[in-house]
C-alpha cells in the first residue's frame, strides 16, 4: 500500500482537516491535510523570525483553512517556545516523527532524521528507542551550512561537488568545530573541493552513528528524514554506503522534509484540539514573546562621544603608508597565508607600507597569491626591486614552495616581530584570527610563553563572519550594530557550537541583531581570556598589551576585550595584517638584496594541480596531497614524517630513518609490538588483551601471567581509523575521550580472532609509583571501562569477558582475585599456578619499568652528547598508540629533538609538591616530569591531552604553573580523532622558534 | 592531604566570630543541617544567589573544562565574597566533599587556588566530609553531631519524598508547599533544641506522615519521573535549571532518591574496599557499624511509611546495594563519583515502577560515562519499557536544548501510560 493510501486511512478516524507546523532551529514547515490528502505544504528558512514566519505560513495556507474547523499542533525546537508563548498545542518533534512513521511506514526499523541543529535516531523494532544528539554534537544542517561557507560554495554546489569525489579524508566527527580544524588545513594544502565536500558529509554520517547508535545496529529498513537529507544527495549516498544499505532498505520518502509537520498533524487529530483559522492565527499573533530570563550585559558604548574617544586613542597606533607610485628602491614582501584569509604587505626598508592586501582566501589561497603577486609586479614596475620575501601562516610551506619565496617563518614569530615594531616594550600579544588564537608573553625581549587555543576554542573569528553573513550583513556592519546595542545577550563561551545554539535561543527570545553582535564579541573575548589564556586580571597579561588579528579590527570585539580586562591595549591600525607585516620585516632583516620569487613571466604561466594518495611508508597511512606547480615542481603535504614526502616523490629513502637517535615512544611501541607472537603459539587456549588504556603499561604483567598459565596471548594491536570505525556504533557516551572510544574497536578486533576469553580488569587503584602521592588511583575511565564494554557490546557474549576487580599492589591479593575469576571460567587453573604466574608477571612488569628508565637514561645521554634538545612528550602510557598520538612524536623528532616519555624521568625527582589533590598515578608523573624539566636547561615539556579528559582540566593548570615558576615554556597539544597535525606543527615550531630566540638573547 | 599544609586553618576563635558561607545543594536538607551547627554557636549562611553570574564568575577562576558543579559552586562562593556583603577577614567557606577517584575530590584545592587568585588568601575553607580528610580545630564534628546530621538528612529525605508524592496530585494548589514549610520550621526548632531521641524522631516522622496523608489528593494517574545523576546537578536547582520544578509544571510526579543513600554509599564503600581488596583492616568494623546504624535509621522511616500506607516508601539501603549485582549491571567496586549507586538508583526506580528516568550529569562527567550513560542500555535490556534520558549541564548548554529532550521524555511517558 502506498503511503498516500495509508495517510488517508490514518486520517479517516480524525477530523477531516489537520494542520501541522514544524518550526525547527533554522526552517519552518507547514502541512495541511484534507481528508487524508496533503493539500498544502511549504518549507522555508525563518532566519530566527519565528513568529513572523509562522504567521506568514498560516496566512498562505488560508484558502485551505478559512471557514473550517481543524485540528492543529506545533512542533520543533523553535515551535516549543512559540507554542508556550501562544498557548497552542505542542508535540515534541521526535515524538511526532514516531507518529508519522507508525502511521505511514510501519515496517520501518530505524529512522534517521537530521535537522538544522539536532540529529535524531529512532529505533522501532526490538523496543522503541528514541535518541537525540547530546549538547556537544550540535549542528548538522548548521554544520553543513558552515562548511559550505568555509569552502565558499553554496549548499547546492557543495552537494554537486560531493558527487564527484575520488577519495575521502578522515575528518573528525566529534563536532563541527573539530571537523573544521581538520578541513581548514586540508583546504590550505590544496585538497580538492570535491573530496572535501564528500568528506564533510562522511563526517556527518560518522557523527550520527558514533553519537546515536549507542550499541544498536542501524540496519534493515532505514528511513531518512529532514531537510539536509532531502536536499543533499551526496549525504544520502554517504549514509547508504556507510550503513551498507541496499536501495530497498534505504527509504527516502518524498515527504521527508515534512515528516515532523505531518506527524504534528496526525498527533493533532488524535488530541482533537479544534481551531478555526481566526483562532489559530490569533494565538500566533498575540503570542507574548517568551523570555528565558537571559542575562543581559551593559552596552559596549554609552554614547557616541565614548566611541569617538575610543577611536581616537586607537588611531594613534599606525604605520606610515607611502604611496607605491612615489617610492623607488628595494622593497620586502611578507605574505601571511592564514586559515581563512590571505594577507600581503610590501614594505620599504624602514617599515613604511607601500602596498597591502587583505582578503578571504576563497578556499584557494594559491590563486589569490598568484593574482596578488601579478598585481604587485604590475605596480612596482622597474622602480622597485623585490629584495626579500617571506611567508608565514597555515599555508606557509605550500606558498613558499609554489612561488619560490626566500623565507618561511612560523606565525608566532612573525607576529612578535610586527608587535615589537609598534611597541618595543610589548610584553603581551594576543592575536585572534579566523581560526586560531595566539598569545605570546614576552620577557626580557624574548618570548617567554606561547599559548595557542586548542580545537574547542577555534574558529571564533570566522564564526563571527559566517554568522554575520547568514544574517545578511557584512562583518563591519554587523560589528557597528553591536557598538551601541542596549542589552548585549549572554551567549556563553564554551565553543562556537554552543554559541550558535545560544544565539538561536536569544533570537527566539527576541534579541536584536545588535544585541547578538555585541554578545558574540563578548563571548569571543571571554573564550580567549578564560578558556585559552586562563587569566584572571589584566595585570597577569602584562603592561604593554598589543592585540591584533583580523578579529580585533572589529571595534565591538576590541571594546569588549578592554572592558573585560578593565584596561587599555594597543591595536595597530593594521591589526589584520600583522602576520604579513612581521614576515616582511623578517624578510628585510635577513634579506640578501635579491629574491628568488617567481618572476612576472613565470607567474603569468603558473599552473597548479593537486592530487591525493595514501602514503604506504608506515602504519600511519597518511593521506598525502601532492601539489604540482607549473609542470614539474612538487610539494607534498599531509605527511607526518619525512618518509612520506620522499616516497611520494618517488625518491629512495636515504637509508633508514635515524633509528639510532632514541625516541621513547618508538621504543615502547616496538616492545609492545614484540609481545605479540611471544606467547604459547598454538596452545589450545587463547586469551585476548585489548591494546588500549591501562593495558599499555600493564601488558608485560598480564602477558607473562597468562603465558605462564598456558594461554596463547593475542593482542588487538595498535589502533587506527578503521579499527575505530568497527566499534563506533557501540559507544554509549560520545563525550568520552578518544582512547576510551577506541576500546570498542579493540574488542571487535579481538573477537574477530575468535579468542576464548578477553581480559581487561577493573583496577580502581594502579601500581603505587611512590609513597608520596595522596593516593594512587586510576582515572574512572581507565579503571572501569570494561563495565561499559560489557553493558553495550552484545558481541562480547560470543566469548568470555573477564573483568575482575583486582588489587594489583598486593601480590597475594592479586593472585587470589585472579584465581577466583579465572577458575570460574577455566576450572583447571590451579591456585599455585596463579601464584607463580603472578610472581613472574610482576617480575616482567618491574623489569619493563626498569628498561624504560634505562632507555630514558640512554636518550638523555645521547642527546647531551650530541647537543640535542630533549622534549618530554608527557601524556599517559596509552598515548604511545600511533592511532592516538597521530605521529606527534615523529614530528617532534623531525624537528631535531630527542623524544622521551614522562615516566622515565618521573622517578628521578622528589615527588612534586602541588596545590591540587595528587591522587592519580599517571597524572602524578606529569607533575614530576614538569619538575624535572624545571631544573634542566636542555629539556622542554610538551603535554599531550586527550579531548574530554576531565582530569587534565586539573593537571594542565598545575603543570603549566610548575613550568611558569621555573621560567620554562609550556606547550600543550590536544589530541582527538583529528588527524591533521597542522595545529601541532605550529605549536612545536613556535616552541622551537622561541627557544632559538631565547638562546640568541643573553639571559639577564 | 600533605600538599595543603600551608592552608588557612579554621581555628577555635574563628568559630565564634566568623560567618561560614555554604553553597546550597538541597535547600531543605541544608536548612536543617545548619541548625545543628547554629546550635553550637556557628554562624552559618546558605548562599541562595541565582543566575548566570555564578557561572561567569566561576569560569574566571576555574578551568573551563572542569565540571559544571565546580564552576558554579566556586563561582557562587567567590561571587558572595566579591559582592562586599561579607567581611573578608571574618568569613569562612564550607564545602561538602566525598573524596575518591573522581575529579570532584579536587573542588577543595581548586577553591583554594581560586581564593588565592581572587585576592582572598586569608579566607579559610572547611571541608565537610565523611572520610575525615582535613582537620580544623575550630570545626570538629563529634559523633553526636554526626548523629544529629543524619537525623536532618532523614527528615530532609522524608519531606522531599512526601512533598513530591503529594504535589502533583494535590487538590488545593499550594497546600503541599505550605505544609512542607511549616514542618521545616518546626523541625528547625527541634534540631536547635536538645538532642532528638530515637523515640522523638520516630514520633515526629509519624506526625509528618500523618499530616501529609491528610492533604486531599486526586486519584488520577500521573507520569512519574525519577531523577538520578551526579549529586550536585541531581539535587541543586541552580545546577539543573530547576529540573524538579520543570517536571512538576509538565504534570509529573518527581521521584528523587534521598541524600542518606549517598551518605551510606560513601560509608559502605570502605566496607567494600575491605571485601574486595582487604584494605582498611583496622577501620572496617567501624565502617560496618556506621553502615548498619544509618541503614537502621532509614528502615525506621520506611516502616512508618509502609504502615501508614498512603505513600510509596523508598527501598532499604541493603536492597539498593544488592541491585547492581543482582541485575549484573555494574560492579559494586565502581566507587568513583556516584559510582554503583547511580546505576542502583536507576534499577531501584525501575523496580518501584517509575519507568521514566532523567539521568543528570555535568558535561563530560567521567564517572557518568560508566555508571550513567554507560549503563542505560543494560538497564533498558532488563526493563524494556523504561524511558531514560540523559541531560548534560554546562555553563554553555542552552536551556531550550535541555527542555526539548525532557519534553520528548514526557511525551513518551504519557504515551506509555495511555494519557
Amino acid at each position: 500500500m502506498s503511503w498516500e493510501l495509508k495517510l488517508e486511512q490514518a486520517a479517516s478516524s480524525y477530523d477531516p482537516i489537520l494542520l501541522g507546523m514544524d518550526i525547527g532551529s533554522t526552517t519552518a514547515k507547514i502541512v495541511v491535510v484534507d481528508r487524508g490528502k496533503i493539500v498544502w505544504q511549504k518549507y522555508e528558512r525563518h532566519f530566527s523570525q519565528v513568529r513572523k514566519k509562522a504567521v506568514e505560513l498560516v496566512t498562505e495556507a488560508a484558502p485551505f483553512l478559512e471557514g473550517r474547523r481543524f485540528c492543529a499542533a506545533l512542533s520543533g525546537s523553535a515551535g516549543l517556545g512559540l507554542a508556550k508563548a501562544a498557548d497552542l498545542p505542542f508535540v515534541q518533534e521526535v515524538f511526532a516523527t514516531g507518529e508519522v512513521v507508525e502511521a505511514l511506514e510501519p515496517d520501518t526499523d530505524v529512522v534517521i532524521e537530521l535537522g538544522g541543529e539536532d540529529a535524531k535516531v529512532i529505533f522501532f523494532k526490538g523496543g522503541m528507542d528514541e535518541r537525540m544528539n547530546g549538547t556537544c554534537a550540535g549542528g548538522t544542517g548548521a554544520f553543513i551550512d558552515q562548511m559550505a561557507t568555509l569552502l565558499s560554495v553554496s549548499i547546492e554546489e557543495l552537494d554537486r561537488l560531493s558527487l564527484q569525489y575520488e577519495r575521502l579524508y578522515p575528518i573528525a566527527s566529534r563536532c563541527g568545530v573539530f571537523a573544521k580544524s581538520d578541513i581548514q588545513p586540508l583546504l590550505n594544502q590544496g585538497a580538492r573541493k570535491e573530496d572535501l565536500a564528500a568528506s564533510i558529509y562522511q563526517a556527518v554520517v560518522d557523527q550520527t552513528i558514533a553519537g546515536l547508535a549507542q550499541g544498536r545496529r542501524i540496519e534493515e529498513r532505514v528511513m531518512f528524514l529532514g531537510g539536509p537529507l532531502h536536499y543533499c544527495k551526496g549525504l544520502r549516498n554517504r549514509f547508504q554506503e556507510s550503513l551498507e544499505l541496499s536501495d530497498d532498505h534505504a527509504v527516502f520518502p518524498e515527504y521527508g522534509r515534512f515528516a515532523v509537520s505531518l506527524g504534528a498533524a496526525i498527533y493533532a487529530g488524535k488530541q482533537k484540539a479544534f481551531f478555526t483559522y481566526e483562532q489559530w492565527i490569533g494565538h500566533l499573533v498575540n503570542a507574548t514573546s517568551e523570555q528565558y530570563g537571559k542575562v543581559r550585559h551593559a552596552p559596549l558604548f554609552e554614547n557616541k562621544e565614548d566611541y569617538e574617544n575610543f577611536l581616537r586613542r586607537h588611531d594613534r597606533a599606525r604605520v606610515p603608508f607611502r604611496p607605491i607610485t612615489e617610492y623607488q628602491g628595494p622593497a620586502y614582501l611578507g605574505i601571511d597565508c592564514g586559515s581563512t584569509t590571505t594577507k600581503l604587505v610590501l614594505i620599504a626598508p624602514d617599515g613604511a607600507i607601500l602596498h597591502s592586501y587583505y582578503s578571504s582566501n576563497q578556499g584557494d589561497p594559491i590563486r589569490v597569491v598568484q593574482e596578488q603577486l601579478l598585481q604587485i609586479y604590475e605596480r612596482i614596475e622597474s622602480r622597485i626591486t623585490l629584495a626579500g620575501t617571506a611567508v608565514t601562516g597555515y599555508g606557509e610551506e605550500l606558498i613558499q614552495r609554489a612561488f619560490h619565496l626566500d623565507n618561511g617563518l612560523v606565525e608566532t614569530m612573525a607576529h612578535y616581530r610586527a608587535a615589537r615594531f609598534f611597541d618595543p616594550e610589548v610584553d603581551f600579544i594576543l592575536d585572534i584570527g579566523g581560526q586560531d588564537m595566539k598569545c605570546l608573553a614576552v620577557k626580557n625581549h624574548s618570548i617567554d610563553s606561547i599559548i595557542l587555543n586548542e580545537a574547542c576554542s577555534s574558529g571564533c573569528g570566522s564564526f563571527l563572519e559566517t554568522f554575520a553573513k547568514a544574517l545578511g550583513y557584512s562583518v563591519d556592519e554587523f560589528a557597528r550594530l553591536g557598538l551601541f546595542a542596549h542589552a548585549p545577550v549572554d551567549l556563553g563561551s564554551r565553543c562556537t557550537v554552543f554559541m550558535n545554539s545560544s544565539v538561536k535561543q536569544a533570537q527566539k527570545d527576541g534579541a536584536g541583531v545588535g544585541d547578538i553582535s555585541a554578545g558574540l564579541s563578548e563571548s569571543i573575548v571571554k573564550n580567549a581570556l578564560y578558556k585559552v589564556l586562563r587569566v584572571h586580571s589584566a595585570e597577569e597579561l602584562g603592561r604593554n598589551i598589543v592585540v591584533q588579528g583580523g578579529t580585533f579590527l572589529n571595534d565591538a570585539v576590541l571594546r569588549a576585550f578592554e572592558r573585560e580586562l578593565n584596561g587599555q591595549v594597543v591595536r595597530p591600525r593594521i591589526a589584520g595584517l600583522m602576520g604579513a607585516f612581521g614576515a616582511a620585516l623578517y624578510a628585510a632583516s635577513v634579506g640578501s638584496g635579491t629574491s628568488s620569487v617567481l618572476d612576472k613571466t613565470a607567474l603569468a604561466s603558473f599552473k597548479h594541480s593537486a592530487k591525493t594518495v595514501t602514503c604506504k611508508g608506515c602504519t600511519n597511512r597518511c593521506a598525502l596531497t601532492i601539489n604540482t606547480f607549473s609542470g614539474n615542481d612538487r610539494y607534498i603535504s599531509g605527511n607526518k614524517c619525512e618518509r612520506g614526502a620522499t616516497l611520494a616523490l618517488g625518491l629512495e629513502m636515504s637509508g633508514k630513518p635515524e633509528e639510532s637517535i632514541p625516541n621513547l615512544y618508538r621504543f615502547k611501541r616496538e616492545y609492545l609490538r614484540s609481545l605479540a607472537g611471544k606467547s604459547n603459539i598454538g596452545a589450545p587456549r587463547t586469551i585476548g588483551l585489548p591494546m588500549s588504556l591501562g593495558m599499555f603499561e600493564l601488558a608485560p604483567l598480564w602477558h607473562t601471567v597468562f603465558t605462564e598459565l598456558g594461554f596463547n596471548v593475542l593482542y588487538s594491536g595498535f589502533s587506527d581509523k578503521k579499527l575505530y570505525a568497527k566499534g563506533q556504533y557501540t559507544i554509549p557516551s560520545d563525550t568520552a575521550c578518544y582512547p576510551a572510544k577506541l576500546m570498542h574497536g579493540h574488542i571487535q578486533k579481538l573477537l574477530s580472532q575468535k579468542v576464548d576469553a578477553i581480559f581487561y580488569p577493573c583496577l580502581t587503584y594502579n601500581m603505587k609509583d611512590h609513597e608520596q602521592s595522596d593516593n594512587y588511583y586510576n582515572c574512572p575511565v581507565v579503571a572501569y571501562y570494561s563495565e561499559v564494554l560489557r553493558g553495550n557490546m552484545d558481541a562480547l557474549k560470543e566469548t568470555r569477558f573477564l573483568y575482575p576487580y583486582l588489587s594489583i599492589n598486593d601480590r597475594k591479593q592479586l593472585a587470589k582475585g585472579l584465581h577466583a575469576n579465572l577458575s570460574a571460567h577455566f576450572p583447571d587453573v590451579r591456585k599455585a599456578a596463579v601464584d607463580r604466574a603472578v610472581r613472574r608477571g610482576m617480575e616482567s612488569y618491574l623489569d619493563w619499568m626498569k628498561r624504560i628508565r634505562a632507555e630514558g637514561e640512554r636518550a638523555l645521554a645521547v642527546a647531551r652528547e650530541q647537543g640535542k634538545r630533549i622534549i618530554i612528550l608527557a601524556g599517559r602510557p596509552y598515548h604511545v598508540d600511533p592511532g592516538i598520538c597521530q605521529g606527534i612524536d615523529q614530528l617532534i623528532e623531525s624537528l631535531g629533538f630527542v623524544v622521551i616519555t614522562e615516566d622515565c624521568v618521573s622517578p628521578k625527582v622528589a615527588p612534586a609538591k602541588v596545590r591540587v589533590l595528587n591522587q592519580w598515578v599517571y597524572h602524578a608523573r606529569l607533575y614530576n616530569a614538569a619538575r624535572y624539566v624545571a631544573v634542566h636547561d636542555d629539556c622542554e615539556l610538551v603535554q599531550l591531552v586527550s579531548f574530554g579528559c576531565g582530569l587534565d582540566a586539573i593537571t594542565t593548570d598545575e603543570v603549566r604553573s610548575i613550568l611558569d615558576d621555573a621560567g620554562k615554556l609550556y606547550t600543550q597539544i590536544k589530541i582527538d580523532e583529528i588527524s591533521n597535525l597542522g595545529a601541532a606543527r605550529i605549536r612545536l615550531r613556535s616552541l622551537l622558534g622561541a627557544l632559538e630566540e631565547r638562546s640568541a638573547t643573553p639571559k639577564g | 592531604m600533605r600538599h595543603q599544609k600551608d592552608r588557612v586553618i579554621f581555628t577555635r576563635k574563628m568559630r565564634r566570630d566568623y560567618t561560614i558561607l555554604v553553597p546550597t545543594m538541597l535547600p531543605m536538607h541544608f536548612t536543617l543541617m545548619a541548625s545543628v551547627f547554629r546550635k553550637r554557636g556557628y554562624k552559618m549562611e546558605f548562599l541562595k544567589d541565582d543566575g548566570r553570574n555564578m557561572g561567569d564568575v566561576g569560569i574566571r577562576y576555574v578551568h573551563n573544562d572542569m565540571c559544571y558543579p565546580a564552576i558554579i559552586v566556586i563561582g557562587q562562593l567567590l561571587d558572595a565574597l566579591l559582592s562586599g556583603r561579607y567581611d573578608k577577614d571574618q568569613t569562612a567557606l564550607l564545602i561538602m566533599q566525598t573524596g575518591g577517584g573522581c575529579r570532584a575530590s579536587n573542588y577543595l584545592s581548586l577553591l583554594r587556588k581560586a581564593l588565592q587568585r581572587a585576592g582572598f588568601p586569608q579566607v579559610p575553607v572547611v571541608s565537610l566530609n565523611v572520610a575525615g580528610l582535613e582537620r580544623n580545630p575550630g570545626f570538629k564534628i563529634s559523633p553526636s553531631m554526626y548523629g544529629e546530621l543524619a537525623t536532618c538528612v532523614l527528615y530532609g529525605d522524608l519531606l522531599m519524598l512526601l512533598r513530591n508524592q503529594c504535589r502533583a496530585r494535590e487538590v488545593n494548589r499550594g497546600e503541599t508547599d505550605s505544609l512542607t514549610n511549616r514542618w521545616l520550621e518546626t523541625l528547625d526548632l527541634q534540631m536547635r533544641g536538645p538532642k532528638v531521641s530515637r523515640k522523638t524522631f520516630r514520633e515526629t516522622m509519624q506526625k509528618i506522615v500523618d499530616d501529609f496523608a491528610a492533604i486531599p489528593r486526586r486519584q488520577e494517574q500521573v507520569v512519574r519521573v525519577g531523577i538520578v545523576g551526579e549529586i550536585y546537578v541531581k539535587y541543586s536547582p541552580l545546577g539543573n535549571n530547576n529540573l524538579e520544578e520543570f517536571l512538576y509544571q509538565e504534570g509529573a510526579e518527581v521521584v528523587v532518591p534521598g541524600l542518606l543513600d549517598f551518605c551510606l554509599y560513601c560509608v559502605y564503600n570502605n566496607v567494600l574496599d575491605n571485601r574486595l581488596y582487604e584494605m582498611r583492616k583496622q577501620s572496617v568494623i567501624m565502617w560496618r557499624w556506621i553502615t548498619g546504624y544509618l541503614s537502621r535509621r532509614k528502615d525506621d522511616m520506611i516502616r512508618i511509611l509502609r504502615e501508614d500506607g498512603h505513600f510509596d516508601p523508598p527501598s532499604s539501603f541493603g536492597q539498593i546495594a544488592s541491585l547492581p549485582d543482582r541485575e549484573a549491571c555494574v560492579g559494586i567496586g565502581m566507587k568513583m563519583g556516584e559510582g554503583w549507586l547511580l546505576t542502583a538508583e536507576m534499577l531501584e526506580l525501575c523496580e518501584m515502577g517509575v519507568k521514566n528516568i532523567v539521568c543528570t550529569q555535568p558535561f563530560g562527567c567521567l564517572p557518568n560515562h560508566i555508571v550513567g550513560k554507560g549503563m542505560m542500555r543494560p538497564v533498558k535490556d532488563r526493563y524494556t519499557d523504561v524511558n531514560i534520558v540523559a541531560i548534560d549541564y554546562d555553563p554553555g548548554a542552552s536551556k531550550i536544548n535541555q527542555e526539548n529532550r525532557l519534553k520528548l521524555m514526557m511525551a513518551n511517558a504519557r504515551k506509555n501510560i495511555g494519557l
